[in-house]
């Protein structure tokens, strides 16, 4: 079996199942925000911050915001390895690949922990 | 393994049917949204901030650059939401063959696009 260590699910079944997963959480939560924005064209600020007050909301806002992460992570990472290979580019390539992944990671993180702060900060 | 193995496909000499066009757009479209995200995100964070915060992200077609940034950020979630769920179908199994491949594409591109169009229709 081929592995890598820079995989998500650190096999490619796991990460096509994480990525689909995900994809459909996302599109769950779209589609959410969407009704709901729709359904109430006079939304209040006091309405939309209880709505994001409220306990599933919040989990349903992380469970979708951590899907992102994951399933982008997996996306990226079969862009990179398709594009930044050694055959394209020569023995370069693994350290640029490298690099890139290290700032992704730098930004899924920052992602997460503004999501966290955006959900769990509402006063 | 030998790593100079021969790699016979030229790809720049076939011309591309829509399958091969909506994918290489899923991927672009996927690539682009993780930088897209960064601009929901920040209109969440405005929203629930404060009522003033909610007010600005309410009249955001005030600014007609903001208002250009975020159609162009939906587009590329309803292109490629509406793509990722033909993925999903044909995970099932469903379209598999050369001919309901095209014909998923199409149908999905035709999707996206009235989607894209009612983003439009709902931003402005
Ligand atoms: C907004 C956040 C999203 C981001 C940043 C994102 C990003 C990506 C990226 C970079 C890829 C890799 C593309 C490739 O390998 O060609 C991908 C693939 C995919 N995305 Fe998304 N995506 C998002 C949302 C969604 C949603 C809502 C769905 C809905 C079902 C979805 C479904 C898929 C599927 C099924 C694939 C796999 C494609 C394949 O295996 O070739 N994604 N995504």
């Amino acid at each position: 079996m081929v592995t890598s260590v820079t995989s998500f699910g650190r096999s490619g079944l796991y990460d096509w199942l994480i990525q689909r997963v995900g994809g459909a959480v996302m599109a769950a939560y779209t589609i959410f925000i969407v009704v709901y924005l729709v359904l109430n064209p006079e939304l209040t600020f006091e309405q939309w911050q209880s709505l994001y007050n409220q306990l599933w909301m919040r989990v349903f806002t992380l469970v979708t915001l951590l899907s992102f992460i994951s399933h982008a992570w997996i996306g990226l990472w079969a862009v990179l390895t398709d594009y930044l290979t050694v055959r394209l580019m020569g023995s370069k390539a693994t350290f640029l690949r490298i690099f890139a992944q290290i700032v992704l990671g730098a930004v899924a993180v920052t992602y997460l922990v503004w999501g966290v702060q955006v959900i769990w900060g509402i006063n | 393994m030998n790593k100079k193995r021969p790699v016979n496909l030229d790809i720049s000499t076939i011309k591309l049917p829509i399958t091969a066009y909506v994918s290489i757009l899923h991927r672009v479209s996927g690539v682009f949204l993780f930088a897209g995200v960064a601009f929901l995100l920040w209109m969440l964070d405005a929203s629930l901030d404060s009522q003033e915060g909610f007010n600005s992200i309410r009249d955001l077609g005030a600014n007609p650059i903001c208002q250009a940034i975020l159609w162009v950020v939906l587009a590329a979630l309803a292109y490629h939401t509406a793509m990722g769920i033909r993925h999903l179908i044909m995970d099932f199994g469903v379209g598999e063959s050369l001919k309901g491949g095209k014909t998923g594409a199409w149908l999905a591109l035709s999707v996206a696009v009235v989607l894209i169009v009612l983003a439009g229709v709902w931003v402005w």
